[in-house]
Parts: structure tokens; C-alpha cells; sequence
């Protein structure tokens, strides 16, 4: 913990305000869809991805459901308005000749994202990072990646080793060719192709993502990760992600993102879906640090996420974590339906925003099921001119009886000029229902300060060590390399914000 | 001889209002002086001007520390060069243990001396040998820097820090208030086991019955933002059977 702070004050250092690390460009020669967005396009999609009829039969039904659609408002984050003629629905490196194993991929993309720190290679990873707060020393662990570039999935690393286990771990665009049955019966059912602006349009033209089946029983031998990284021009990503855990197996499953640094914003949109067996659990872990814009507000990726998870069994869990301190703005709520009885659904989020960056982000906890649980812990800050909202959501059904949600929502405020706002919805149908609220909202006080920076921390080391503390609760949920990982993109999302 | 800490002079004032008025002090090396003065005498203002704490306004004087203007540097350097500042009113860090706090700091002031940094198991152990000498429970490291604290506890862990960090000016503020008489000794034992012919004190505080355990070279009477009386550790007694009104014409 003390190195990873002292790592995160260096890194602070040499890092000037305003410059995005994960900004660079590669260059690479893609293909694209043409511009712009008409059945053509989703038909073109379909048809890049090999796909059977049914499915594209699925993204039109979604397409012409979403023309009849409109882009909600009711956030509270302000941007222009988007062309969504003006955009590249599909972007994909343009392979050499077709892939059989990671050697193959194009040098450009592999150095690519070792610049990222993302191991595409198959080797253990982890040597050498020190536990967070809490966690347990690494031995051996080892991380399976899927990493999606632009549009499509460029490779998916330890596939024997997970095969073995018989758990399937391939891109989604796959996993509609060769596992039919499994799409078919579980895409659209926790996110219905209808279900909000960005989630039909996602439904249309969604281009590639990662999907996951846990057998029964079967304990996930690693971690599965994708890493999403934007790269061309005008181009919206689309990914969706698609993760089942069937009786009684578990699975820990992390997200990360970046994108180069641009003058104009890109639009993301993807949905996640989860869906949990009796006695299963799903872990699934974010970081999101997209391109934020610069410090006057130019830029930066527009984050339009739905992302549901159904605790369909008895006994089922679901958490998400989520770290989030990049985009300009997020429009994002990682949320549980606790269907099965006794199951359990968790969020936990550390929302960061600095500059002219918006978020507007929250969970919504459905209790259908008997002695369903839910808690959230969410942890706002805000620093320069931005705006932070928590919105929140959590109903029981009538039949919910012996319902139970716990949520703590605490913001901090770094500097006067930024805001953070509390949007709670409550709801209770049965009179069994237990639900406990608390929130509060702070501010790094000067004496906090003088006090750290009398012991010798500098201003932003004493800010840095201020906010991990805040964030504590949080970043102990996540799997150790992430956390190790967010404590640093903290402390650098926030430079800058004192003094 | 170059004084550690010299305060020439000194006008400073918070929010358009004038609170010290031209003070006076000069420290050195092995010395330990004492001051006392009536509540709002400005006494924790000079501590804080001292240690750089920002909304202060200096409109004239000087404050050298070995010889360098003080006032130029910012807090954490000040701390880096040695001066210490035990606070009359500790702040509480949620989230941050004591020791990884503590840790980081002394990282921090030996990176800025270009010393080498110490690893957790060698911090560990000077940090607990300090913490027993002073009769600081183990557990205290664990929690949240001064969250749930006593106020006894919360001085003990500004002496605890003190030992630790082995700044050459220590700058006590009130440190015995909310302290019992044992921990009071014991915080005392701390603070003289520190004193040395290298490493200065100012102490401050409203009763002389801690000048009997932290004996004074030198005793300053504070009041209404100045210095108006200076004298050996006889002044205290002097000023517990007689009271500050008599400064007050002075003032
Ligand atoms: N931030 C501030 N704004 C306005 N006035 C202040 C501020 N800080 C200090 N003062 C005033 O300056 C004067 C000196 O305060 P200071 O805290 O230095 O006194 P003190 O000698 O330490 O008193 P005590 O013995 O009660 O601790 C007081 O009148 C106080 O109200
Ligand atoms: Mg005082």
C-alpha cells in the first residue's frame, strides 16, 4: 500500500497536468463501414461477422425499434447533439491474412497494447505488484485476456488452459457462430433489444465484445479481462458482453478502456449482460478510464453504458465494481435484478471527475425474489469544474418479502467549482422491506491539508492519500492488480485539482 | 553561531486583521523556550506562520531558519529542513492508517533530504520501538490517522510522530491539554528523552505545571500578538501566582 502511494506521488510528478497517458494513436490500416447509420450498415455488420440470419435478423428488429426512439434527457449531464449520420459504426484492423495465433497479430496492435500495460501474451503477469489493502499476495495468478480493438476482438489469450476447465472465454462475433443455443437463449434477456436509446442502438450495430459461459460447478481457474481501446477517428464503439454463470460456478471478470486523445468526442455505447444460476456468482470489475477531454472541455468519449445483471437463481450473487475517472461524460448504472430468492446484488463505485468532465452514474437494485440483499457503496468526487451524480434506484416487489438494501453514498469536493449531487429512489411494495440510506458529502479541508503537508507529503501527495483513504471501502473489492492500478489512475486523474 | 529559528520582527495578519504586531524570537540549537499568554494571544497563529499554513499574511518581518528565509518555502519543505509541529488540534484522515500515514510521510522528508527511503519492514521497526518507548499501543498504528482518537491519544500520536520524524524544531502547541497526569509524564519523558545540544523546543502552554517536566531554558510572555516579557523558568511560577493582567496595560 505505502510503495503503490509513494508509485502514485512519483507518477503524479512526472506527469504534466492535462496530458492523458494512454493518448497515443497507432497507426495501423483499418476498414471501415461507410458513414453513417441505415439498415445498410447493420446488414454490412452482420455480414463482416459471418452471421446467421437469425441474428441479423435481431439487429434490424433493434434498429427500426430505435428509429422510433428518443435520446433521453432526464440525466444531468449537457453536450451537444450527436449526429449519429457522422459517425463510423464499424472499424477493424485490417488483418494480413486470417489469424492463428498471437503471433499473428499485427506488431502494431501487440505493442500497442503493451504501451497499455495489457499482456496479450500467455504468461503470468503479476509478479511483482504488491497486494492493495487487505489483499492477498499473488502466486501465480494469472489473468486471461480478450482484448477489442475499435470493433473487433484481436485476441483472446490462455484458451486452452480455460477450455480445459470447459469454460468458454471467446469474442461474442464467435460465440454466435459457435455457441447459437447459448446466444440465442441469453442475449436481450437482462437488456431487451427495447430497453433505452443506447442500449437498441448498441442491439443494431454492435460489432464485437467478449462472451463467457461457466459450466456448473466450475470455478473460473483465472480472471478474465477485456481491454477496450478506441483508436480510429469518428468511429463508435459498440461492444457488447455477454457472461453466464450456470449452478453453482464463479467468475471474476475485469473491464478496462482507454482511447487515444482527440479534439472531437467518440461515442460509446455498450451493454453488458450478466446472468447468474442458482448458487452462482459473477464478480465483474471495471476500470474506465476513457479519454476525458482536455482542461477546457474539448474531447473526450461521450460513455452511454447499460450494463444489468439478472441473479436469476437461488442463491445467486452479482457485484460490480467500478472505478471510474475517465470520459467527458458517463451515462452509466450498473444495476442488479435479484430475481432468485436469497440472492444477493452488490455495487461498488468510485466515481471520479475533474476538468469539464460529467458523470452521471448509479445502480438500481430490483428485489423480485424472497430475502433478496442488496448493497451499495458509492464514492463520488469532484475536483475542477465537474459535475457528479449518484442516482440511484432500489424497489421491492410485493412478493420481495424480507428485502433488505443497505447504501452509503459519500461525496468529496476538491476545490469550489465542481458540484456533487444525490439522486436516491426508494421504493418499497411490501412492508417487510428493510432499506437503510446514508450519504454525505465532505470536502478536503485546508487543515487536512496543512496537516499532511506539515509531515512533509506535497499538496498533491497529502490530496492523493486523502482520497485513497475515502475510497478505501472500494478499492478493496477490486481484484488486487486493478486496485493497485485505479489507486494510481486516481491520483493522476486528480492532479492539478489543488493549489 | 547561526540561531536555528530566528523570528524578526513579525506582523501577520488573517481575514484584514492585524493579529501579531511585530514578534520577536530567536532559538537555538539545544534550547528549549516556553510560551505562555492569555487565550487569543496569538500563539498558535505564530506556530501555524511558522509552519507555512496557508491564510496567513505576512506584511513585514522575517523568519529564518539556519539562516534561510523560512517564508519562501512551502510547508512540506519546511517539514523536510526540520521543523515539527505537534497541533493543539490534531485532524482525523479516515481511510489512511496510522502507519501507512507515517510511513509515507518520513518517505517523503527523506526523499526531499535525498536520503534513501525506508522499506515497510524497517519502517515497521523503528516505528514500533518509538511507539513503545512512548507506551503507545501496537493498535493505534492500525487504525485511521487520529479517527476515533481520545484527545489523549491524538497528542500522543503528535509526540509518536515527533520521535519519529527527529525534526531539529519542535514546536509544541498546548500539548498537554486533555492530557492525564500519567500520560502527561510520559509524553514529557518522550519529548526530553529528544532533547539534544543539536535540536531546539517551544513550548507552549497555559500551565506551568509541564514546565516542571519539560524545564525551560527560556520563558516568553505572549500577549495580544507580542512578546512582552522574557525570562528564565522562573517566570512561570512567577506568572501562575500573579495572572497575565498585569501584561495588559503592556499590550
Ligand atoms: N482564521 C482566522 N480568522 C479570524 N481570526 C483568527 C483566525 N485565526 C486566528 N484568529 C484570531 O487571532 C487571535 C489569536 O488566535 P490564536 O489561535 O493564535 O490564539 P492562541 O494564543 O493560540 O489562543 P489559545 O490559548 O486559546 O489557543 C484570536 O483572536 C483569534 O480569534
Ligand atoms: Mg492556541
Amino acid at each position: 500500500m505505502v510503495a503503490a502511494v509513494k508509485d502514485t506521488a512519483d507518477r503524479v510528478r512526472s506527469i504534466d497536468v492535462d496530458q492523458y497517458r494512454y493518448g497515443f494513436e497507432t497507426l495501423i490500416e483499418s476498414e471501415k463501414s461507410p458513414k453513417g447509420l441505415s439498415e445498410d450498415t447493420v446488414r454490412f455488420i452482420s455480414a463482416k461477422k459471418n452471421e446467421p440470419a437469425w441474428m441479423l435478423e435481431w439487429r434490424l428488429e433493434a434498429y427500426r425499434r430505435w428509429l422510433t426512439m428518443t435520446e433521453p434527457t432526464w440525466a444531468r449531464v449537457n453536450y451537444p447533439k450527436i449526429d449519429y449520420q457522422d459517425i463510423y459504426y464499424y472499424a477493424a484492423p485490417k488483418p494480413k491474412k486470417t489469424l492463428s495465433s498471437i503471433d499473428e497479430i499485427d506488431p502494431e496492435i501487440l505493442k500497442t497494447y503493451e504501451k497499455l500495460g495489457i499482456p496479450l501474451r500467455e504468461v503470468a503477469i503479476l509478479e511483482g505488484v504488491e497486494p492493495p489493502p487487505g489483499g492477498e499476495p499473488s502466486a501465480n495468478r494469472k489473468i486471461a485476456v480478450d482484448a477489442v480493438f475499435d470493433s473487433v476482438s484481436v485476441a483472446t489469450t490462455f484458451q486452452k488452459e480455460l477450455k480445459a476447465a470447459g469454460v468458454i472465454f471467446m469474442p461474442i462475433s464467435e460465440a454466435i457462430r459457435e455457441h447459437p443455443e447459448l446466444v440465442k437463449q441469453y442475449l436481450g434477456s437482462v437488456v431487451p433489444t427495447s430497453d433505452n436509446y443506447f442500449a437498441t442502438l448498441n442491439s443494431a450495430v454492435f460489432s464485437d465484445g467478449s462472451f463467457v459461459y461457466v459450466p456448473p460447478g466450475v470455478r473460473c481457474p483465472m480472471e478474465l479481462s477485456t481491454y477496450f481501446r478506441i483508436n480510429e477517428r469518428n468511429t463508435g464503439q459498440f461492444e457488447r458482453t455477454l457472461i453466464i454463470a450456470d449452478k453453482g460456478s464463479y467468475v471474476s471478470y475485469l473491464e478496462g478502456c482507454t482511447a487515444p486523445q482527440r479534439d472531437e468526442n467518440q461515442l460509446h455505447a455498450a451493454v453488458v449482460e450478466l446472468v447468474a444460476l442458482d448458487d452462482a456468482e459473477i464478480k465483474y470489475s471495471t476500470v474506465q478510464n476513457w479519454y476525458p477531454g482536455n482542461s477546457e472541455g474539448l474531447g473526450g468519449i461521450y460513455n452511454f453504458v447499460t450494463k444489468r445483471g439478472d441473479c436469476l437463481g437461488n442463491h445467486s450473487k452479482i457485484s460490480w465494481t467500478q472505478v471510474e475517472t475517465g470520459s467527458a461524460i458517463t451515462w452509466k448504472y450498473p444495476s442488479c435484478i435479484l430475481r432468485g430468492d436469497n440472492s444477493r446484488g452488490e455495487f461498488y463505485s468510485i466515481a471520479i471527475s475533474n476538468g469539464h468532465q460529467q458523470v452521471d452514474s448509479g445502480t438500481k437494485m430490483i428485489h423480485f425474489g424472497k430475502n433478496t440483499s442488496s448493497r451499495i457503496i458509492s464514492k463520488g468526487i469532484a475536483a475542477g469544474k465537474s459535475q457528479s451524480t449518484y442516482r440511484g434506484l432500489v424497489t421491492a416487489h410485493r412478493k420481495a418479502t424480507g428485502a433488505r438494501n443497505y447504501t452509503a453514498c459519500d461525496s468529496l469536493l476538491i476545490g469550489d467549482k465542481c458540484g456533487a449531487h444525490t439522486v436516491p429512489y426508494v421504493e418499497a411494495k411490501n412492508s417487510s422491506a428493510t432499506f437503510e440510506h446514508e450519504a454525505t458529502t465532505s470536502k478536503i479541508s485546508e487543515d487536512v491539508l496543512f496537516y499532511c503537508t506539515q509531515r512533509g507529503l506535497s499538496q498533491e501527495e497529502s490530496v492523493g492519500l486523502v482520497v485513497n483513504g475515502f475510497v478505501k471501502d472500494v478499492l478493496q473489492q477490486l481484484p488486487m492488480e486493478f486496485a493497485v492500478e485505479a489507486q494510481k489512475l486516481i491520483s493522476i486523474s486528480l492532479e492539478g485539482s489543488v493549489g | 553561531m547561526t540561531a536555528l529559528l530566528e523570528v524578526k520582527d513579525l506582523k501577520v495578519r488573517v481575514e484584514e486583521r492585524e493579529i501579531l504586531h511585530g514578534l520577536t524570537l530567536t532559538v537555538n540549537p539545544g534550547e528549549v523556550h516556553a510560551i505562555m499568554g492569555p487565550n487569543g494571544s496569538g500563539k498558535s497563529t505564530l506556530s501555524h506562520v511558522i509552519a507555512g499554513k496557508p491564510g496567513y499574511e505576512v506584511t513585514d518581518g522575517q523568519i529564518l531558519f539556519r539562516g534561510e528565509d523560512l517564508l519562501e518555502m512551502e510547508p512540506d519543505e519546511r517539514a523536510a529542513k526540520g521543523v515539527f509541529l505537534a497541533f493543539q488540534y490534531p485532524v482525523e484522515i479516515p481511510g489512511v492508517t496510522t502507519w501507512n500515514f507515517l510511513h509515507t510521510a518520513l518517505n517523503a522528508q527523506r526523499k526531499a533530504r535525498g536520503q534513501s527511503q525506508l522499506s515497510s519492514p524497517e519502517f515497521l521497526k523503528k516505528v514500533r520501538e518509538v511507539a513503545k518507548s512512548l507506551n503507545i499501543p501496537q493498535d493505534m498504528l492500525k487504525r485511521g490517522v487520529n479517527v476515533g482518537f481520545s484527545g489523549g491519544e491524538k497528542k500522543r500520536n503528535e509526540i509518536l510522530q515527533m520521535a519519529l520524524f527527529e525534526p531539529a524544531v519542535c514546536i509544541l502547541d498546548e500539548m498537554d491539554s486533555g492530557l492525564d497526569i500519567d500520560a502527561l509524564r510520559i509524553a514529557a519523558d518522550g519529548v526530553n528523552a529528544l532533547r539534544s545540544p543539536e535540536r531546539a523546543m517551544v513550548v507552549i502552554t497555559h500551565y506551568q505545571r509541564l514546565l516542571n517536566y519539560i524545564v525551560p531554558d527560556f520563558v516568553h510572555v505572549m500577549s495580544r500578538g507580542r512578546v512582552v516579557k522574557s525570562g528564565g523558568k522562573d517566570l512561570a511560577l512567577e506568572l501562575e501566582a500573579s495572572g497575565y493582567t498585569q501584561f495588559d496595560d503592556a499590550a
